[in-house]
């Protein structure tokens, strides 16, 4: 009986307008799209983007190469030298260097930053146009610090209650 | 003397533009509603970029294709690697000189027109075959052979199909064929209905002689790449995505013509008014009705192909041969016998 049924079912090609009809009613419903550039997806707080350093509210930078960063760092991108500063002579990094292809965004840097000076920014639009430029350096690091210092703090104030 | 000459040369290729350049035109808009059609099945929005909803996406593969170099495969045989499009094409175009858009639109009224379409439809496997042999490429040449197969199987099957729909209307003039199902019962006086398990079979045996989705096995990405147009690019390339397309659209336009009453209105002898000709088409029938009907047949097969999975290439020929051939027999003995009967009403012939 069960054959003579599925013979008709298969001969009357029910299950095929059935499927037929599932992809109709899919025709007409919203769309998954994101037109991404005109469109963006909301982002975490969390998010873990382009590094920036970070500096205190009087303008001093809050990196005093510890050297923590460079230790815990999984993919070993992160190259720090250090000497007394010049002018009164605090310890200082002279050369604070992230390279980008070997970072893997997991974020430890941030952890054990004991100054919170390094973060990772929920930035993650950028591109390089030549090579050498995946390196940046400290100046950089400082420069976009500088530039998105409010949101990046606005990212922390919010994520702080879980930490 | 210069008369002859304007009536016999100039005007027949005046037509012939009339017809391909519009239907090559049709091919790039299909082209665009089938990714869009497709991408809303799948919950995307399709092409969206290029010209106001994406209209112009076609035009610019188009360029793009033609702009790129037509590369010539090792040990390649030249002349028939740059045949094949060319036999893919030329039936595929061909084919659309008897068919008739209206009751006067026609360019040629052939006598045999329905078996002038068959030979024209099966000439373009040649190109295929042909195709998938001179690429020299393993993949290209079990593409061919798999649509070769197919394409002669499924050939049987149509065949029948129009063995019925000549059985009722008596005429081998695609013209003949539509008045056939001219009548005073509406949408119920055309063929699809006596012939209702014909005309699925043979929108079925369309679908798998253009290799499409589920049958395209001819092209099974996953197994054999592409099938026969593996090797090729560029414009020749272009060249066999426009006679496949233009395959379907004239598929469509065969089964609007042959089932679904041609330029006849849905509503004919249903309604008697007398209105200015710009509204009167509507029930009176004009080729407008013809465009509507092969668009929604054309639609079928991108809904076909955004809701079926490609067939295994054994159910494919059992389907063929076990299946949609003896039906098909069965009903040209019961056509016959419908027609023997009078149990089918046949219009007025022109």
């Amino acid at each position: 009986m069960n054959r003579i049924t599925g013979y008709f079912k298969s001969l009357l090609l029910i299950e095929l307008f059935q499927g037929m009809g599932l992809t109709m009613r899919y025709m007409f419903k919203p769309k998954y799209t994101v037109r991404y550039p005109m469109e963006h997806i909301p982002k975490s707080n969390r998010f873990r983007g382009l590094h920036a350093l970070r500096r205190y509210a009087n303008g001093e930078e809050r990196c005093i190469a510890c050297k923590l960063c460079e230790a815990v760092c999984p993919a070993l991108a992160i190259t720090i030298d250090s000497a007394p500063r010049e002018s009164d002579g605090q310890r200082r990094t002279t050369r604070y260097d992230i390279d980008l292809f070997k970072c893997i965004f997991c974020g430890f840097c941030e952890e054990s930053c004991p100054v919170d000076s390094i973060v990772e920014t929920s930035i993650h639009e950028y591109h390089f146009e030549h090579r050498g430029e995946n390196v940046v350096n400290k100046q950089q690091l400082l420069a976009i610090g500088d530039r998105f210092e409010q949101q990046i703090a606005a990212d922390r104030a919010q994520d702080a209650a879980y930490r | 003397m210069a008369d002859q000459l304007i009536n016999q040369i100039v005007w027949p290729i005046v037509f012939i533009l009339c017809i391909t350049v519009p239907l090559i035109i049709a091919v790039a808009m299909f082209v665009y509603w089938e990714r869009k059609v497709i991408g809303w099945m799948h919950v995307r929005l399709g092409p969206s970029k290029i010209g106001p909803f994406g209209l112009l996406q076609a035009f610019a593969d188009v360029v793009k294709l033609l702009i790129k170099e037509v590369i010539l495969p090792t040990k390649a045989n030249r002349f028939l690697y740059f045949m094949a499009p060319l036999l893919a094409l030329i039936p595929a175009l061909a084919a659309w000189a008897v068919i008739p858009f209206s009751s006067k639109m026609v360019l040629s009224n052939a006598n045999a027109g329905v078996l002038y379409l068959l030979a024209m439809t099966s000439l373009g496997v040649y190109g295929i075959i042909i195709a998938g042999w001179a690429s020299n490429s393993r993949y290209a040449l079990l593409g061919a052979m798999r649509s070769a197969a197919q394409v002669i199987s499924y050939e049987l099957a149509m065949g029948l199909c129009l063995v019925c729909v000549l059985v009722l209307s008596g005429s081998l003039n695609l013209s003949d064929i539509v008045n056939a199902q001219a009548g005073g019962k509406g949408l119920f006086d055309w063929f699809w209905l006596p012939l209702l398990p014909v005309f699925i079979i043979y929108f079925i045996s369309g679908v798998a002689e253009t290799n499409r989705a589920p049958f395209d096995v001819a092209e099974g990405e996953s197994e054999i790449v592409a099938g026969f147009h593996v090797e090729y690019s560029g414009s020749a390339f272009a060249i066999f995505f426009l006679a496949e397309y233009a395959n379907m659209i004239l598929v469509s336009f065969l089964a609007s013509i042959l089932f679904l009453g041609g330029w006849l209105s849905p509503l004919q002898g249903w309604i008697h008014a007398d209105a200015p000709g710009w509204i009167n088409w509507i029930w009176t029938g004009s080729w407008a009705w013809l465009f509507i009907k092969a668009f929604v047949m054309s639609f079928l097969f991108l809904w076909f192909r955004a809701t079926f999975p490609r067939y295994r290439y054994d159910q494919i020929m059992r389907l063929g041969w076990k299946v949609l051939i003896p039906i098909a027999i069965v009903w040209v003995m019961v056509a016959g016998c419908m027609k023997y009967l009078g149990w089918v009403s046949i219009g007025v012939g022109a």
